[in-house]
C-alpha cells in the first residue's frame, strides 16, 4: 500500500476516538439532567462536577485527535 | 480548495532577531500575544482595585469576581491549607483564560494552541507540587503511591499503576489544554472556508453553523482555563492533606 494512503487510513481510525468521547459526554449530561430532576436543591452544588467530568471525557478523545494530526502533519 | 486550517498556528518572527548560541530568542507573535494578556490582566486589575467603592463599576466588579471565584474553588477542592499558594492558581488561571480569550479574536493567534506553552505550564505544576509534597511530607509523599485497604497481593501491580498515573498528569493535563484550543480552532476555519467555497447561495448554512461555534468555543476556552486551574488544585490537595 502506498504510504500516504495509510497514513489517511490511520487517521480516520485514530479519529474514531471521538465516538467515545461523544458517548461519554451525552452520559454525563444525561446523568446529571437525570439526577437534577430528582434533587433540584442539589443540582447547583454539582455543577463544578459536571464540568470537570465533561472535560475529562471530552480529552480522551481529543488525544485521538492529537493521534491523527501527529500522523497526517508530523510524520 | 479551502487555505490550509494549520496556517494559523504559524509562528513567526516580529521585529529584529535575536540568537544566544543556537537559540532563537526573538520576539515572536506568540510572546507578542502572551505580553498582551499579561498585560491586559494586569490593567483590570490595577484599574478595578483602585478606587474600591461599595457600589463597584464594571471593572472592579469583574476583578472582584474573578477574585472569589478562583478563592471559593481553592477552598472547596483543596481546603484552607492551599491559600498560600492562592495566588499562583489564580494568576494560573487568568493567563491561560486571558490567552484563550484573546485567541478567539478574528485573525489574532491562540498562545495555548502550542503544545509547548501548555506543557510548560503543566511542568511547572507537576515539579511544584511533587516539591511542595516532599517538603511538606518528607519522604512520607511516597505513601501517596500505596493506597489503604488494597490486598498485599495486589500492591505491587497498584503502585505500578499510581506511579505511572502520577507521572502522566502533566502530559494529560497540558495535552488536554492544547488539543480542545487546536481541535476548536481548526474546525472554526474549517467551517470558515466552507462558507467561501460554496458562496453566496449554500455559505449560509455554514456561516450560521460558524456563529453557533463561535459561541461554544468561548464556553470551551472559559471551561478548559477552569478545568486546568481545578486539576492544579486536586493536585495540590494530594500534596498537601496526604490522607490514604
Amino acid at each position: 500500500m502506498e504510504l500516504e494512503a495509510a497514513k489517511m487510513i490511520g487517521a480516520g481510525i485514530a479519529v474514531l476516538s471521538l465516538a467515545g468521547a461523544g458517548i461519554a459526554i451525552g452520559n454525563i449530561f444525561s446523568s446529571y439532567l437525570a439526577g437534577a430532576m430528582r434533587n433540584p436543591s442539589a443540582a447547583q452544588k454539582q455543577f463544578p462536577n459536571l464540568l470537570l467530568g465533561f472535560a475529562l471525557a471530552e480529552a480522551t478523545g481529543l488525544f485521538g485527535l492529537v493521534v491523527a494530526l501527529i500522523i497526517l502533519f508530523a510524520f | 480548495m479551502a487555505a490550509n486550517p494549520m496556517t494559523q498556528f504559524e509562528v513567526y518572527r516580529i521585529g529584529p532577531e535575536i540568537k544566544i548560541g543556537a537559540f532563537d530568542i526573538s520576539f515572536t507573535n506568540a510572546s507578542l500575544f502572551m505580553v498582551i494578556s499579561s498585560l491586559a490582566i494586569l490593567m483590570i486589575f490595577s484599574i478595578g482595585s483602585k478606587k474600591n467603592s461599595l457600589l463597584p463599576n464594571k471593572v472592579q466588579l469583574l476583578a472582584e469576581l474573578s477574585y472569589s471565584f478562583v478563592s471559593k474553588m481553592i477552598g472547596d477542592t483543596a481546603g484552607p491549607k492551599a491559600r498560600p499558594y492562592f495566588s499562583f492558581i489564580f494568576a494560573l488561571f487568568m493567563f491561560v483564560l486571558f490567552c484563550n480569550m484573546f485567541g478567539m479574536v478574528p485573525y489574532s493567534f491562540t498562545v495555548t494552541s502550542h503544545i509547548i506553552v501548555t506543557f510548560g505550564l503543566a511542568a511547572f505544576v507537576f515539579i511544584g507540587i511533587t516539591i511542595i509534597g516532599f517538603i511538606k511530607h518528607g519522604f512520607g509523599y511516597l505513601k501517596l503511591f500505596v493506597p489503604s485497604g488494597v490486598p498485599a497481593i495486589l500492591l505491587p501491580l497498584i503502585i505500578i499503576i499510581e506511579i505511572v498515573s502520577y507521572l502522566s498528569r502533566p502530559m494529560s493535563l497540558s495535552v488536554r489544554l492544547f488539543a480542545n484550543m487546536m481541535a476548536g480552532h481548526t474546525m472554526m476555519k474549517v467551517f470558515g472556508g466552507f462558507v467561501i467555497s460554496l458562496g453566496i447561495v449554500g455559505g449560509w448554512l455554514p456561516l450560521s453553523f460558524s456563529v453557533a461555534l463561535t459561541g461554544l468555543e468561548i464556553l470551551v476556552a472559559f471551561l478548559q482555563a477552569y478545568v486546568f486551574a481545578i486539576l492544579t488544585c486536586i493536585y495540590l490537595n494530594d500534596a498537601l492533606n496526604l490522607h490514604h
